[in-house]
């Protein structure tokens, strides 16, 4: 058997016995809407975690962070950041989300905002937004899926088409299972993944350079400015760091599928004790950025530093051992795909189709018009995909600067009466507007600072000074809670 | 309308300043601590310290809400 072969056949091994066992686990269930898109809110404490701390561990963080460690150098840091503030961010507001998502019955971020600022039309716009920059994450996991196949196969499988044989594989998962099969999965994918990673963060450094170490002496004398910030890019320096990672650690959870996920858990004292722990599930990272540095020095003529990983694994281990890192990172890449289809595709059905054009339609129908939608957006996504030459951490940072400018309607509308609903709307557009017409134009970073950093601060002003301007409302969450006699 | 305890948030900007604000105080190579370059060094333990800080958050958040008289 050629290398191609033995490596692609344990990647479709494993992928295939992964999904069995996730097949299994959602077939006892009837697939209606609530089945399919939220698990019935039967998930216990435990898959709830595993999907919520499973989030970080995509093709992001796989192939994406060793991949900029690889081109970019030190602006690789923000990962190690941004993650483990995020989670302080957390602490702060999920509890109270939760705390009003009980309260009202809310199933997604859009109810949120609907309940909050008596707005449909806001409700649908914010969903609206989530969508439109869900598939520039969902785009990331698709080309991660590609670049897997591409060096799995040794060059034989084009990218385009690896791209569109892996389309296929995670539409029809998404189709015949739902969120209760990405729940298990993601089980067996952080324990591969784990492995995968601390294995080969320890491994490639010691094979090459005999020590991490000594990997990073051999690194610092070869290219001395690549670890420190601007790094190996020229805009990418301290002010651009910290608007980075106060935009990404504000925005983890303003991700729709991922605010959704904190109405899942059991108590409100649940997420708090979530928040607190959950930086440690972040210490593998410093390993994948290990390999990207390592690559450096032993691959240096690289076309793309996404391919780091594979690369190194590729030209050190036997092809069996390139087929198990890469079904790890195939999973990484599906399971985060499917939940961001599931989320997508809900949301539009949902909270922009059936809120705004037909407030008629049953559950049914709008668990089937989400089905269509899935292959609608995923076909979006593989389209730029496909088209597009993007880093993997740009596509994110992307995604970042869009969810992140519901932030301020978030926050304020839990901590500050006097926000109106004119204010959270004008700012959303403007924010929204001013991160479209920075990034598409090519002016990120904005006089050093993350685009949509800039695009948040200017949300921020408007909001108020709207807010201000308008005549103040009751908010729906200062009604006293009646209790049940 | 609830807000969190000033003294927690306090403690939550610990971590915020120490991996964020306060790049250009540890964006250096040097010393090489444990092998690692300072700043990966700097982030990776501050990884491990922020639970400790938020640990903290988590008993000033409960001290408060048992003061105010509801449960947590």
């Amino acid at each position: 058997m050629s290398d191609s072969t033995i490596a692609l056949s344990v990647i479709f091994g494993i992928v295939a016995v992964s999904s069995a066992v996730a097949f299994y686990a959602g077939a006892r269930y009837k697939m209606d809407l609530e089945q399919w898109s939220v698990a019935g809110r039967g998930f216990g404490v435990l898959l709830v975690w595993l999907l919520m701390a499973g989030e970080i561990y995509t093709t992001f963080a796989f192939l994406g962070a060793s991949g900029w460690a690889y081109s970019r150098g030190a602006p690789a840091l923000y990962i190690l950041a941004y993650l483990a503030l995020a989670y302080v961010v957390s602490f702060f507001i999920l509890p109270y989300i939760w705390e009003v998502g009980r309260r009202f019955g809310m199933q997604t971020q859009s109810d949120f905002f609907e309940k909050r600022y008596g707005s449909k039309y806001l409700a649908a716009f914010v969903s609206l937004v989530g969508v439109a920059f869900i598939v520039p994450y969902l785009q990331l996991q698709l080309t991660g899926l590609g670049i897997i196949m591409e060096v799995a196969s040794y060059g034989g499988i084009k990218r385009a088409v690896a791209m569109l044989i892996a389309f296929a594989l995670v539409a029809a998962f998404v189709f015949a299972s739902g969120l209760r099969a990405a729940a298990w999965i993601s089980v067996i994918k952080d324990l591969l993944m784990l492995f995968a990673v601390v294995f080969v963060g320890i491994a490639l450094p010691y094979h090459y350079f005999g020590g991490i170490g000594k990997m990073f002496a051999a690194l610092v004398a070869a290219k001395p400015t690549h670890l420190v910030l601007p790094g190996s890019t020229k805009v990418m320096g301290e002010s651009w760091y910290i608007s980075t990672v106060l935009l990404t650690s504000f925005g983890f959870y303003m991700w729709p599928h991922l605010f959704a996920a904190s109405f899942s858990a059991k108590s409100s004292d649940t997420l708090r004790r979530n928040a607190v722990f959950m930086p440690l599930y972040t210490i593998t990272l410093p390993f994948i950025l290990f390999v990207g540095f390592t690559a450096i020095l032993v691959l240096p003529n690289l076309t793309n530093g996404d391919l780091s990983l594979l690369a190194m694994v590729q030209k050190t281990f036997p092809a069996w051992f390139l087929g198990i890192i890469g079904a790890a990172g195939a999973l990484t890449a599906m399971v985060p795909a499917a939940v961001l289809m599931l989320a997508a595709a809900t949301l539009f059905a949902k909270n922009v189709w059936r809120l705004i054009f037909a407030p008629t339609m049953t559950d049914d129908q709008v668990a089937r018009l989400a089905k269509s939608l899935v292959v609608v957006i995923t076909a979006l996504a593989l389209y730029f995909a496909i088209y597009s030459s993007t880093t993997l951490v740009a596509l994110l940072l992307t995604g970042y600067a869009g969810v992140t400018q519901f932030f301020p309607g978030v926050v304020f509308g839990l901590f500050w009466k006097r926000v109106t609903m004119p204010g959270v709307f004008a700012g959303l557009v403007v924010g929204i507007a001013t991160v479209a017409f920075l990034m598409l134009g090519g002016r990120d970073p904005f006089l050093g600072l993350n685009a949509g950093f800039v695009s948040l601060c200017l949300n921020f002003v408007v909001t108020v000074a709207v807010s201000l301007l308008t005549p103040a409302q009751a908010s729906a969450f200062d009604e006293p809670v009646r209790v049940a006699p | 309308m609830r807000y969190p305890s000033v003294r927690a948030m306090l403690l939550a900007l610990l971590p915020f300043i120490a991996m964020c604000f306060s790049v250009p105080l540890w964006d250096t190579v040097y010393p090489l601590v444990l092998g690692l370059p300072f700043s990966l060094f700097w982030l990776t333990a501050w990884i491990l310290l922020t639970p400790l800080c938020m640990w903290g958050a988590y008993y000033l958040e409960r001290a408060a809400a048992e003061k105010e008289g509801r449960r947590p």
